[in-house]
């Protein structure tokens, strides 16, 4: 039942990083595979590489094994078909407008120019309500309001796969609920396939289809499950999906708190 | 071990919010005054209006204008000698000489802070070189620039290049460092590579650091210029505002060596308020990227 070919194939990847004193393996021979129109979520708390991961994905980092393939073809370097969207507020450029920066994107890349990339830009704009602040600097804008036109600008380069870095994580907890809504309903809008980091239990479940568990030091697969967002209860075990995940990935039982932003 | 008291018992309450017009102020316009001193061109006014006026008390109470003139005779002195076109002249052949030592020395920083962020021998070479150099006052190197290049132009030109240069590629290098990691992957994600990203991520996110480093740039320059003029004076028969200041200590008319400085510090003035405040409000006060 499952579509003939994967979009994004990650292969026994490892990936290593060095710091001043150490080299750190980040993530050891991790291997899953993304198909069009998952909302595929990697899931794992803090040093399980799921970050350095997400990097290699956007052609940042060279995996020391293993294999990155985007429709086939090796990821080697950033490019314009995969598109990242970060956590820090800080992405968006400070010297253009929402617009601009939108726009920025498309003619940077030679996506579209002209009227055309205008017309493109001012349309994703719309899709994320920020029509009324199209002229407006960065520096104006709350927090969520960045991360839509961070959202924005990726989508309207309407890139093969869409990656974000916890991108609501810095985010307080009410903006952070409202973003995933939003998210879900861009999606069922587009359809766009998007890999999503998160160390947020209750986000995975929500926002992921498809949802890959890694444990820390360094980074292995612990499962892949799926998710339909709404978190019942199982037939056969009784246990939700969250407790599932929560028992999988720690020992020893942890505070159900995940509304406090971490990075 | 110390017994915890136990916590009282209050009861909940909720309450109506207090509706707007029964608060009293909400949003109420400021009064005029507290709009005139909020001016800090004002402000400023003032205090320099209490300078002068100090000035000329202190001035007429020494009645020595070889000492020191009095406020009005520095004016006085200061608008005939324009009239004249005297100090416009000078001025103007100043500020020649300094804008040509000031666009040549931004050229040579912009080119070393590139070599230096593209390569790392270049951000070696940059690095020990201002450690060397900045710290040097351009003005020492004023008698060598003379048995290099003779007396002229060239030579006063040679340090306005040294003292421009370093503070500007200083603050260049030291900004293009700073550029956030998270802007960086934004700009190679979108296919940025070489100059193109220079210029449309890394210029722009440094542009804080370069404008301060276009600011001390200027100071020293003005700075060196006047003092290499009043060291060895005359170029090519005209001469500067350094230059009108050592002629007039010369000749004893020392309102004239007033009027002279009085020139020196507008022109810095008219500089800082309408040029580098002007570029500072459009770019990066717009930006919201002042620290």
């Amino acid at each position: 039942m499952a579509p003939a070919q994967p979009l994004l194939e990650v292969e026994g990847v490892t990936l290593q990083y060095r710091t001043r004193e150490h080299l750190v393996t980040a993530t050891y021979r991790v291997c899953f595979e993304v198909f069009r129109s998952d909302r595929f979520v990697l899931l794992g708390p803090s040093g399980c590489g799921k970050s350095t991961l997400l990097k290699a994905v956007g052609g940042y980092l060279k995996p020391v094994e293993g294999s990155i393939r985007l429709k086939g073809g090796e990821v080697t370097r950033p490019g314009r078909d995969r598109v990242m969207v970060f956590q820090e507020f800080d992405q968006l450029l400070p010297w253009k407008t929402v617009k601009q920066n939108v726009l920025f994107g498309l003619l940077a890349s030679g996506t579209l120019s002209g009227p055309e990339a205008e017309a493109r830009a001012m349309a994703y704009i719309e899709k994320v309500n920020l029509t009324g602040f199209a002229d407006a600097y960065p520096h104006t804008l709350s927090g969520g309001m960045k991360q839509r036109v961070a959202i924005a600008r990726g989508m309207a380069m309407e890139p093969d796969i869409l990656l974000m870095d916890e991108p609501f994580a810095a985010l307080d907890a009410l903006t952070r609920r409202k973003m995933q809504d939003e998210l879900l309903r861009l999606w069922e809008d587009t359809g766009f396939t998007i890999l999503f980091v998160t160390h947020s239990i209750p986000e995975a479940v929500r926002i992921g289809n498809r949802i890959l568990l890694l444990s820390p030091h360094p980074g292995q697969v612990r499962a892949e499950l799926n998710s339909d967002g709404q978190d019942c209860e199982d037939q056969a075990t009784g246990k939700r999906l969250s407790d599932r995940i929560h028992g999988m990935l720690f020992s020893e039982p942890v505070p159900e708190d995940e509304t406090v932003a971490h990075g | 071990m110390a017994e915890r008291p136990a916590v009282t018992a209050r009861p909940e309450f909720v309450r109506e919010a207090v509706r707007e017009h029964d608060i009293g102020v909400v949003l109420k316009p400021l009064t005029a005054w507290e709009r005139i001193w909020g001016n800090g061109w004002l402000r400023k006014g003032l205090i320099l209006t209490a300078l002068a006026l100090l000035w000329q008390a202190y001035g007429s109470y020494l009645n020595n204008p070889l000492i020191l003139p009095t406020f009005g005779a520095t004016v006085q002195s200061f608008a005939e000698r324009v009239v004249t076109g005297e100090l416009p002249g000078k001025a103007w052949t100043s500020v020649k000489v300094l804008l040509q030592g000031y666009a040549i020395g931004l050229v040579l920083a912009l080119a070393f802070t590139i070599a230096a962020i593209t390569t790392r021998i270049g951000n070696d070479l940059l690095e020990l070189l201002t450690a060397m150099l900045n710290p040097l006052p351009a003005i020492a190197l004023l008698p060598l620039a003379l048995i290099w290049l003779g007396l002229g132009n060239p030579s006063i030109i040679f340090v306005l290049v040294h003292a421009v240069m370093w503070p500007i590629a200083l603050n260049t290098h030291s900004g293009f460092q700073a550029v956030s990691g998270t802007l960086r992957m934004v700009g190679r994600n979108y296919g940025l590579t070489g100059i193109r990203y220079v210029l449309q991520i890394l210029i722009p996110a440094a542009f804080p650091s370069i404008l301060s480093g276009l600011k001390i740039g200027w100071a020293f320059a003005w700075r060196t210029l006047i003092a290499a003029e009043l060291v060895f004076g005359t170029t090519s028969g005209s001469g500067g505002l350094g230059w009108f200041i050592y002629e007039n200590k010369n000749t004893l008319d020392i309102p004239a060596v007033f009027a002279g400085l009085f020139s020196v510090i507008l022109i810095g003035l008219l500089v800082e308020s309408l040029i580098f405040r002007v570029a500072e409000q459009r770019t990066v006060r717009k930006w919201g990227m002042h620290a």
